[in-house]
């Protein structure tokens, strides 16, 4: 049996699943959110990638490239508010994150 | 003209935002704290100069450039214009607040004019790629926009949950987009298209990509049941950034949605006819019913959005050019209204005092009869009481609903827009039936009391003379979608 393109569009399911879950079911800590993110982006690019080669098409590929940038764009952000997080709130629990309310 | 003449026309309202964004950060570097008023009046001469490039270049066609991942079609130009319009009129309410917050910065305008440029990128993305690209470009900005006031807690909060929640959306959209690339073999807007109408292969991979494309979108615009980070995000933000994020940023939105379920996946309508009608209905009793128990009005605003929202999906479920063009009316609308009324918020806070609660509305009327007129307009305007704006715009998405057959889902609609009309009464009944709790004076610059006035005066007078601006979006969707 080879691998074929369902295999990869599976293992981009799972990973794209596991972020997912993390996200929702992680209440520990926000750096594991950004985990998460990453992997949810990751997950796409499998998917694109497989297509890309099933369909003979560089146009995903390509694709994979902007995605990789704006990820590395996305986690600069990201780890910036939870300097800034840490700085005001002492704490990186997602529990305490509860001022918002009403 | 060669094809990179007609490439640079095209995209020459861009350019121009692009290069005077970075100008302006290099600017202040360069700047005394003192003459930071040139960035501003900088930031407003380049939304200026961009509605003066879209108007001059408009045509009344379709045109691509840059091989099809740009489009430049009436639509596109239209919803610039209400871009350029509802961030010049953000800058001119939030001068005052951000100077006496710190915020008056050269990164804040920076900030604002990329933020605009991704806007501008979405509406006239023709490809997965630019619309992908100009997302983001507008997301990051936003969550660096809302935690720039960086010593509030309640703001780095906001821009944590918008973070993630954003980030999710984004990923979700993409996973949709590869779905979608792996059936059609296209990434490209009409590419899809014109696969889909030759016969679509896999039905099945093509709704679970659509399921995924309609969340994320649904997640950006703020529809339920995907609405949880709308009432945190806008109590959090600084009230200055929580408006901009309410007015401009949904045309974008609004635009994306025109171009991912209408120009590419039109073929399949009717399944995202189910999934908008769902969140219509589950929008609708979200915001309207939450809004009541609000005592924030940031808040109840946010709540408020997600009920216009329903208000705006409905437009889409006719799919037709008519429904098209009364949600292009909506949109336009719903801006013009959140503008105001958070231009009332903005006049009445001032150092070291946010107006966020809705007993700071309480007796408006006793400290400035002129501004308790023009929030009573708007509240008129949001519960969608005639003659306002907000009556004709609500009026319209409803006749197109019902015209497509949806006569249970109007009468419902309605019925959710009587319950809404509660709370933006409620307002109206703290700003004149009540004593005022504090007495201070309302400061604010000319400029702002002036534009304000003229936002909340238009939304009386659009609301009786609707023709001029429902011609503008029916001429725009006619002549921009096949």
């Amino acid at each position: 049996m080879s691998v074929g393109l369902s295999h990869y569009l599976i293992l981009g399911s799972l990973l794209f699943a596991i972020s997912v879950i993390g996200i929702f079911l992680n209440r520990k800590n926000v750096i594991v959110l950004l985990m998460a993110i990453e992997l949810m982006l990751l997950a796409v690019n499998m998917n694109f990638i497989a297509f890309s080669h099933y369909l003979n098409d560089i146009a995903g590929q390509v694709f994979v490239f902007f995605i990789l940038t704006v990820a590395a764009a996305e986690s600069a952000i990201g780890l910036a508010i939870l300097v800034l997080l840490f700085r005001n709130l002492k704490t990186i629990n997602v529990d305490d994150l509860d001022r918002l309310k009403g | 003209m060669n094809a990179i003449q007609y490439d640079v026309m095209t995209a020459l309202p861009e350019i121009l935002v692009l290069c005077m964004a970075m100008f302006i950060l290099l600017l202040d570097l360069f700047l005394k704290p003192s003459n930071r008023f040139l960035i501003y009046v900088l930031s407003q001469l380049t939304l200026l100069g961009a509605a003066v490039l879209t108007t001059v270049t408009h045509v009344p066609a379709v045109g691509y450039a840059f091989s099809g991942l740009f489009v430049d079609d009436p639509l596109a130009d239209v919803l610039k214009l209400g871009v350029y319009l509802s961030t010049a009129v953000t800058l001119v309410y939030t001068r005052q607040y951000t100077a006496l917050r710190g915020m008056f910065r050269g990164e804040f305008y920076a900030l604002v004019l990329f933020s605009t440029l991704g806007m501008m990128i979405m509406i006239s993305g023709q490809h997965f790629l630019t619309l992908y690209m100009g997302l983001e470009l507008l997301s990051l900005c936003l969550y660096a926009l809302v935690a720039l006031d960086r010593d509030n807690a309640n703001s780095t909060e906001a821009a944590m949950k918008y973070f993630v929640l954003g980030a999710l959306a984004s990923g979700m959209l993409l996973y949709g987009m590869s779905m979608l690339y792996g059936v059609t073999g296209s990434l490209n807007v009409s590419g899809v298209a014109d696969a889909l109408l030759s016969g679509a292969p896999d039905h099945g991979v093509l709704v679970l990509g659509l399921v995924f494309i309609v969340a994320g979108l649904a997640f950006k615009l703020g529809a339920a049941p995907f609405q949880m980070w709308v009432p945190d995000v806008y109590h959090g933000a600084p009230t200055a950034i929580t408006m901009f994020i309410g007015s401009a940023t949904k045309i974008a939105a609004f635009a994306m949605v025109i171009r991912l379920l209408v120009q590419a996946m039109f073929v399949l309508a009717v399944d995202w006819q189910g999934m908008l009608v769902i969140m219509a209905i589950m929008s609708m009793i979200v915001g309207n019913i939450a809004a009541i128990a609000q005592t924030n009005i940031k808040r109840m605003l946010a709540y408020s959005t997600i009920s216009h929202i329903g208000f705006l999906l409905l437009g889409f479920l006719s799919a037709s050019l008519n429904g098209y063009a009364s949600a292009t009316f909506y949109i336009l609308s719903y801006v013009l209204m959140t503008l105001a009324g958070f231009g009332i918020i903005l006049l009445l806070s001032r150092k070291g005092f946010e107006a966020d609660r809705l007993e700071d509305l309480k007796g408006l009327n006793q400290r400035s009869p002129w501004y308790a007129f023009m929030m009573l307009i708007v509240m008129f305007s949001m519960a969608g009481i005639p003659p306002t704006l907000g009556f004709y715009a609500k009026f319209t998405v409803l006749q197109s609903a019902l015209q497509a057959g949806f006569v249970a889902l109007v009468v419902f609609a309605v019925l959710m827009a009587l319950i809404g009309a509660f709370y933006y009464l409620r307002v109206v009944k703290y700003m004149y039936f009540d004593e005022p709790e504090d007495h201070s004076p309302i400061v604010a610059p000319v400029d702002m009391k002036l534009v304000l006035s003229i936002n909340a005066i238009g939304l009386l007078i659009l609301g009786m003379l609707p023709q001029r601006l429902m011609d503008v979006c029916a001429y725009a969707i006619i002549h921009s979608i096949q």
